[in-house]
């Protein structure tokens, strides 16, 4: 049997859930400095005064500064896409010097020997502030009398495309629906908060932080502070969970940084989840007025959508990329004459929107999806026919869609077969109808989002179109250590995800080696130097696969010495079980003794190098395109407003699986995870900026006790665009899951005259919409 | 975020506890830690020391005491849900018990810790109001007992003097013929109830002889439903108890806050409550 395909138990746990691990808060070398930031409680005002003196006495406290005291050396933090030729790219100090734009932005810090003295000092810090207006809504920041945000005003860009002839599509169209959708913002509440360490031994500098970027941070970190990429070394160590949100230059790292510099001594940072409610960037965040013509038959004849996506107060890394990570997608799997798509990003003062989980692609896959249920119900047809009747056909691959977006493979058809099977759906139709007929206080609600996402980002060529500053291949480098012991050095930076594991079964089949010999080394700038890290389903269909071709080479540079060694020619050699045999003879030698002749070099054939290792880099050719049906069930209690899942059903096409516990894994969190969005979760600021959300206590996220069993399977139709034939699936259940509840709840409330609830869908929205329909 | 500084200390016996907050006006006491230790957290409040009384003896564990059961203020909420002495003579307080928040907190949280910080929407306010039990404070001037109606004062405020400790609460047996239920109106397991209704019915021949509706998060205490209770004197299940209970919310005055207005939490108070006397008196 091979190792592609098991359901190995991941190697990372023991350590990992015993808690014997390295997360950067538990490194502590000698001298180390704790920071305390002190964080503007005004969304918008304009910082006349600070004086640190008082701080600078007090007991422990080894420094204090202002942004002013840094302004000479912070630099600016990186935006990397700049969408658009006239983008407005503000200028984004880690630590405000003269204006603050949102509240939890840094104002000044202390240095203290210990975290508590760093806390305490800061309440000794004076700040005057002369306060601005705040702009908190999409709407009212676009309106001309609207206070500004920047100088520039608060659009940050306004972009439009448009494929096939949308104006014919819509004239004339027997079916018109236009909605308006709400994706509230999002905090990423990953279970690590951020953390970072910086050390200096007086030349270079090592920053050990809890990022899903290691290679992308050195890079920025080096042309933002102008410190010499050589003399940064970046290192993840255990990181908890990211979710986007860890996929950042964050102003604590460069300031980090910046401190050790001016203080020669390790300095550290640890966010308190109050401080990460209000500073760790914020996801989602878009008003989305989607338009849908169809024929009488249900046929989709055009598309539009006009976003407005919250950028909050700065461009971070990707944030103005993030909105346009949906402009392929709101076509979904669906065939129509014309598309149009157009996105204005909106500055506010609130904290920076970036990637959060699907980053794009769920709110895209949310507006098409809520809005085909809305045209089911105008055709008072059953949903999933009118997906059947719009969808590309299983024979219709590889299929580029209007779009653009070229298709490999996917079966719609197979998938939602399965899906409503699983879920049998046509008993739980026939109960609701039933319990409608009764007028039953608790109503059954069925939802349905037949998904596709793109990922696997990305073709560094399609990211140069997009406009976005770096490429999207990945490294990875395989060693066989003299033992016959293999070493995977891989790009990708897992912070959760398993890649120890997987790249293990990965190179067991290449290599043909016990899955025990191998281990993986990942996250160090100094030793796994060249990485695109991870994040948008990326690391096994690039990283994976750079892993898999830097087997092959090894096995190739093993033949030849397999070759000298068994005197032949390497192509009377045969490879399998991870030894080559002489071709009709019993004449073997494993890899694994080979890599010992390897290094004692005794007996090497000329022009072979002393040396059993091969690296690769891969650059794939197209996004990767996962697809699935979610189908949910769900109960509102008519008289409370209280939703309750009763079943989910998860048909997931990843292509083929490495690893079926940790696809299992990663569908099970992104299911909760969409949920959370459908109905619990959303950062709300008031109308002066502040945010209210600011403990777990108000932003309530999802636990086990809150979410029904998953039911979950798959269908397998391999990727044609990559040798693993893998799709990814970090992001589909998120990207899944949103509009199958929402529609499930919609769909309980249709007799009511309910046509839609904002999310999340509260029993207090559920039950005013009720109230609202009723009188 | 991180506390500011302040001093603690654990005194073996309640007479030293009594001398520990003598020493100093801005002592406060810890119990479990579950409400104090996030205001410290969130410098919201700065106590100059705090006195630990979670394991003092005298405090510790729920008693039979013949007509009453006498639940020790420091006894956990864990130790409380699984309580024979509580289960069989104050089922309701172990049924609204074991809806507080999640486990670890349920274990390190205490009876009388949640009912000093008098939180309107704390679960066991409501409870003990409408079970009508007694508070019992000791000083080092000595011990004086509050009825549950007059220990609630305004909100996060109770009756303790500064001085005082609150070392348990009787609760009375309500004997034969009565049925409880605890309705707790949550949007995730570990949330605060948005509502939640403590119901104590007697009910002889298809009727309600007696009813007692505690409610929680409806004001800045939590309350009594006095017309609700009344109303269901004498009411029969169906038309009649619904109707009894649609007087739920009469006399309350709910915050607006993130997760409901005040317009429809007096919705679901007559909702839930409802829900409650039909579920305590043994509807179907």
């Amino acid at each position: 049997m091979t190792e592609v395909g098991r359901a190995r138990r991941r190697k990372e746990d023991a350590r990992l859930l015993t808690g014997r691990t390295q997360w950067t808060d538990n490194l502590r070398p000698p001298g180390t400095l704790h920071v305390a930031f002190l964080r503007s409680p005004m969304a918008h005002a304009r910082i006349t005064r600070v004086d640190v003196s008082g701080a600078r006495g007090m007991t422990g406290v080894v420094a204090a500064f202002c942004g002013q005291d840094l302004a000479a050396e912070q630099g600016s933090l990186p935006c990397a896409w700049p969408v658009t030729e006239d983008i407005v790219i503000p200028d984004h100090p880690p630590m405000a010097v003269s204006e603050v734009r949102y509240v939890g932005e840094a104002v000044a810090c202390v240095v203290a020997t210990d975290r508590y003295l760093a806390a305490d000092a800061l309440e000794a810090i004076e700040v005057d502030y002369e306060p601005l207006p705040a702009v908190v809504g999409l709407e009212e920041a676009l309106a001309p009398d609207s206070p500004k945000v920047h100088e520039s005003g608060n659009q940050a860009y306004t972009m439009k495309v448009t494929s096939g002839d949308v104006d014919a599509a819509f004239r004339d169209a027997p079916i018109v629906i236009e909605r308006t959708y709400h994706q509230q913002r999002l905090i990423p509440a990953a279970m690590e908060p951020r953390a970072v360490l910086a050390s200096t031994d007086g030349d270079s500098y090592t920053v050990w932080t809890a990022t899903q970027i290691p290679h992308v941070l050195r890079v920025m970190l080096a042309l933002t502070t102008g410190i010499p990429e050589h003399k940064i070394r970046v290192i993840a160590p255990d990181v908890g969970g990211g979710f986007g949100s860890k996929l950042q230059v964050t102003a604590e790292e460069v300031l980090c940084l910046l401190l050790t510099r001016r203080l020669g001594r390790p300095v550290k940072w640890n966010e308190s989840r109050s401080e990460g409610n209000l500073t760790v960037h914020h996801g989602r965040g878009q008003v989305q007025r989607v338009k849908l013509a169809a024929d009488a038959d249900g046929r989709i004849r055009g598309l539009r959508v006009e976003l407005l996506a919250d950028m909050g107060a700065y461009l971070m890394l990707l944030t103005p990329g993030v909105p346009l990570l949906g402009a392929s997608m709101f076509n979904a799997i669906y065939k129509m004459d014309a598309y149009e798509f157009g996105c204005t990003g909106v500055f506010t003062t609130k904290m920076p929107t970036d990637a959060y989980r699907g980053a794009g692609r769920p709110e895209a896959t949310f507006g098409i999806e809520r809005i085909m249920d809305e045209l089911a119900a105008e055709l008072k047809a059953d949903p999933l026919e009118v997906r059947r009747r719009n969808w590309i056909r299983h024979e219709e691959f590889p299929y580029t869609t209007i779009s653009g977006l070229t298709y490999d493979s996917g079966n719609y058809e197979a998938a939602t077969d399965k899906a409503m099977a699983l879920f049998g759906y046509d008993k739980l139709r026939a109960e609701q109808a039933d319990r409608r007929d009764r007028g039953d206080p608790v109503q059954l609600g069925i939802g349905v989002s037949t998904y596709t996402e793109m990922c696997g980002l990305a073709p560094s060529r399609l990211l140069k179109e997009a406009r976005y500053a770096a490429g999207g291949w990945e490294h990875g480098a395989v060693r066989m250590l003299p033992t016959g012991k293999v070493e995977v050095i891989t790009g990708t930076s897992p912070h959760g995800q398993g890649h120890v594991t997987a790249w293990s079964q990965i190179a067991a089949d290449a290599l043909g080696v016990p899955f025990d010999d191998i281990t993986v080394i990942h996250g160090d700038t100094a030793i796994a130097h060249k990485g695109m890290d991870t994040y948008g389903s990326r690391s096994l269909v690039i990283g994976g696969v750079a892993v898999l071709q830097a087997c092959e080479k090894v096995r190739e540079k093993a033949r030849k010495l397999a070759a000298h060694v068994l005197e032949c020619a390497p192509d009377d050699l045969e490879f399998a079980g991870g030894a080559f045999t002489v071709r009709g003879t019993d004449a073997r030698a494993t890899i694994q003794e080979l890599a010992f002749a390897a290094f004692t070099a005794h007996d090497l054939p000329d022009g072979v190098e002393a040396r059993l290792d091969s690296e690769a880099t891969y650059d794939p050719d197209n996004y990767s395109f996962p697809h699935g049906t979610h189908l949910c069930a769900v109960e509102v209690d008519t008289e409370t407003g209280l939703t309750r899942i009763r079943s989910y059903v998860a048909v997931d096409d990843v292509g083929k699986v490495v690893n079926p516990l940790i696809v299992e894994g990663q569908v099970h969190g992104g299911i909760a995870q969409g949920i959370g969005q459908a109905l619990f979760e959303e950062a709300v600021y008031d109308a002066d900026g502040n945010l209210l959300t600011s403990t777990l206590a108000d932003y309530l996220l999802p636990s086990a006790a809150d979410l029904p069993d998953f039911v979950t399977d798959r269908t397998e139709t391999p990727a044609t665009g990559n040798p693993l034939g893998a799709k990814g699936v970090g992001e589909a259940g998120c990207i899944a899951s949103t509009p199958a509840v929402v529609n499930a709840v919609v769909d309980a409330l249709r007799p009511y005259g309910v046509h839609d609830v904002a999310m999340p869908c509260t029993p207090e929205r559920v039950w005013r919409a009720l109230e609202g329909a009723r009188s | 975020m991180i506390p500011a500084q302040f001093d603690y200390v654990r005194p073996d016996s309640l007479d030293q506890a009594f001398r520990e907050l003598a020493s100093d006006e801005d002592t406060k006491v810890l119990a479990g830690g579950q409400s104090l230790l996030p205001l410290l957290r969130l410098r919201l409040a700065y106590p100059s020391k705090l006195v630990d009384v979670a394991r003092l003896p005298e405090l510790a564990g729920a008693h039979d005491r013949g007509d009453h059961v006498f639940v020790g203020a420091m006894t956990t909420h864990d130790e409380v849900m699984r309580s024979p002495v509580v289960r069989e003579g104050c089922p309701l307080v172990a049924l609204a018990t074991a809806t507080v928040a999640d486990p670890a907190v349920r274990h390190r949280g205490t009876f009388g810790g949640s009912l000093a910080h008098a939180d309107p929407a704390g679960d066991l306010p409501a409870v003990v109001l409408a079970l009508d039990g007694v508070f019992v404070a000791r000083s080092a001037g000595g011990e004086r007992e509050i009825p549950a109606a007059r220990f609630f004062v305004d909100y996060l405020e109770s009756a303790l003097l500064p001085g005082e400790i609150l070392t348990g609460v009787k609760i009375p047996k309500l004997g034969d013929g009565w049925g409880f239920h605890y309705e707790k109106f949550h949007r995730t397991a570990q949330a605060w109830p948005i509502v939640g209704v403590a119901v104590a019915v007697r009910r002889t021949n298809g009727a309600i002889q007696e009813a007692r509706i505690g409610l929680a998060n409806m004001a800045p205490t939590p309350l009594r439903a006095r017309a609700a209770e009344s109303a269901l004197q004498g009411a029969e299940l169906g038309d009649q108890v619904r109707q009894a209970c649609g007087e739920a919310a009469e006399g309350t005055a709910p915050p607006a806050d993130l997760h409901a207005q005040p317009d429809y939490r007096r919705h679901l108070a007559r909702v839930l409550t409802h829900r409650a006397v039909r579920t305590a008196a043994g509807a179907p």
